[in-house]
């Protein structure tokens, strides 16, 4: 795949090129260049598949990373194009009138990150979930145990344990 | 309230106007009521055995124990041997199997479909889910006890149980069954305030009838 990385760099400002497998690779992309990227590597290299659009919360650096997985059926491989947008207020381009799939996911994005896909499709609809009145549940500052627990009623007596340690004293008691 | 539940005019086939609403036509008012025992206990008895002998589960799956259910369908576990069979309707069906984690989104769909079931009716809660949320007793999205929102008769242990553990809990439903304690519908109907109460203060877009019959 490394040839594909040679092509790109002479048209593209890039990042590093992660490698993961002989089939598999990741890119940064600026955002800028990262529509024509797309396209350029779907009418010209052949990755006419989107596989998945998805978002890592960067709570730290105050950004989102989004995650275009493309996947190239003849050769066999996926390029994921990595950029990074700020968090607050969070927003991009969509990108439904490349691939139609891809209003799907800046839906779930919408619902579960709070990122904005201005255009796109039914973006404003529920998703996943219904009802929720809470900050989106995978932005990191979401205290998921916290909400659990005073939503959801527990019934006492359930107990954690350890279970290498467990395992052992149940096995062999005596500890020999 | 979703669109269809509004009271709105609409033009039947024959040209002819008239008002709809959907509350009042579609579905009963009336809070569900309890059922009381025939007048004699040996009567009672006797349909408590036909009732035991005579279950119909609504095949509705929920969570990943739902796969438990197809072998027990087919001829490897044969549940239908013990008189114990699936039926694709709520109004066909009498024992609801809540089979693993019940997110919000799905317990709303449950209740709507525990509604429409006859009496007398049973529910059993399959896999630690169901207990106290098993795996998923952190998650944001799924209830902890099943017994808050609707009456549970039987639950079966395991993570997930086989279909083996899944026969033994269809025995023992029938065991209470015979034994006239399995009285989740009438609990239902009697504690029916407590169980909206619980159901609406998770399922926040509450936007069906109250009552689903
Ligand atoms: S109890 Fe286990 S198998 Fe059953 S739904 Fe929960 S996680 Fe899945």
């Amino acid at each position: 795949m490394h040839d594909l990385y040679d092509r790109l760099k002479t048209r593209f400002p890039l990042g590093d090129w992660i490698a993961r497998r002989p089939d598999l690779a990741f890119v940064d992309v600026p955002l800028a260049q990262l529509r024509s990227v797309l396209l350029h590597l779907r009418d010209q290299e052949g990755f006419t598949h989107l596989v998945l659009l998805t978002a890592v919360d960067w709570i730290e650096t105050g950004e989102f990373q989004l995650t275009y997985l493309l996947c190239n059926r003849r050769r066999a491989c996926d390029l994921g194009l990595r950029a990074r947008i700020a968090r607050d207020p969070a927003s991009m381009e969509s990108i439904h009138d490349l691939w139609p799939t891809a209003a799907t996911y800046q839906r779930e994005l919408r619902e579960m990150f709070g990122i904005d896909f201005p255009g796109s499709p039914r973006l404003h609809e529920d998703f996943i979930l219904e009802g929720w009145r809470e900050i989106p549940p995978y932005r990191r500052d979401f205290d998921t145990l916290a909400y659990a627990r005073e939503t959801y009623r527990e019934r006492p007596g359930r107990v954690t344990r350890d279970p290498a340690a467990y395992m052992q004293q149940q096995l062999d008691p005596g500890g020999h | 309230m979703k669109p269809e539940l509004q009271p709105r005019r609409v033009t039947g086939p024959d040209g002819q106007e008239f008002e709809v609403d959907p509350l009042r036509d579609y579905y009963c008012e009336a809070p569900p009521a309890v059922h009381p025992p025939a007048y004699l206990k040996i009567i009672e008895d006797l349909f408590n055995w036909a009732r035991a002998e005579s279950i119909w589960i609504l095949g509705f799956g929920t969570g990943c124990g739902a796969i438990e259910m197809r072998p027990l369908m087919t001829p490897r576990f044969d549940a239908y041997r013990y008189g114990i069979q699936w039926r694709p309707t709520p109004r066909q069906a009498n024992l609801f199997v809540i089979s693993g984690y019940l997110s919000v989104k799905t317990l709303k769909r449950v209740i709507r479909s525990y509604e429409q079931m006859q009496n007398p009716k049973y529910v059993v809660g399959l896999g630690s889910c169901t207990i106290n949320g098993g795996m998923y007793w952190d998650s944001y999205n799924t209830i902890k006890r099943l017994d808050d929102y609707l009456p549970v008769d039987v639950y079966i242990a395991g993570c997930m149980p086989r279909p083996e553990s899944l026969l033994h809990g269809f025995m023992e439903l029938k065991r209470i069954i015979r034994a006239g304690q399995a009285e989740g519908a009438n609990d239902y109907a009697r504690n029916f305030a407590w169980y909206k109460d619980n159901q609406k203060r998770v399922i926040h877009d509450w936007d069906m009838p109250d009552y689903n019959w």
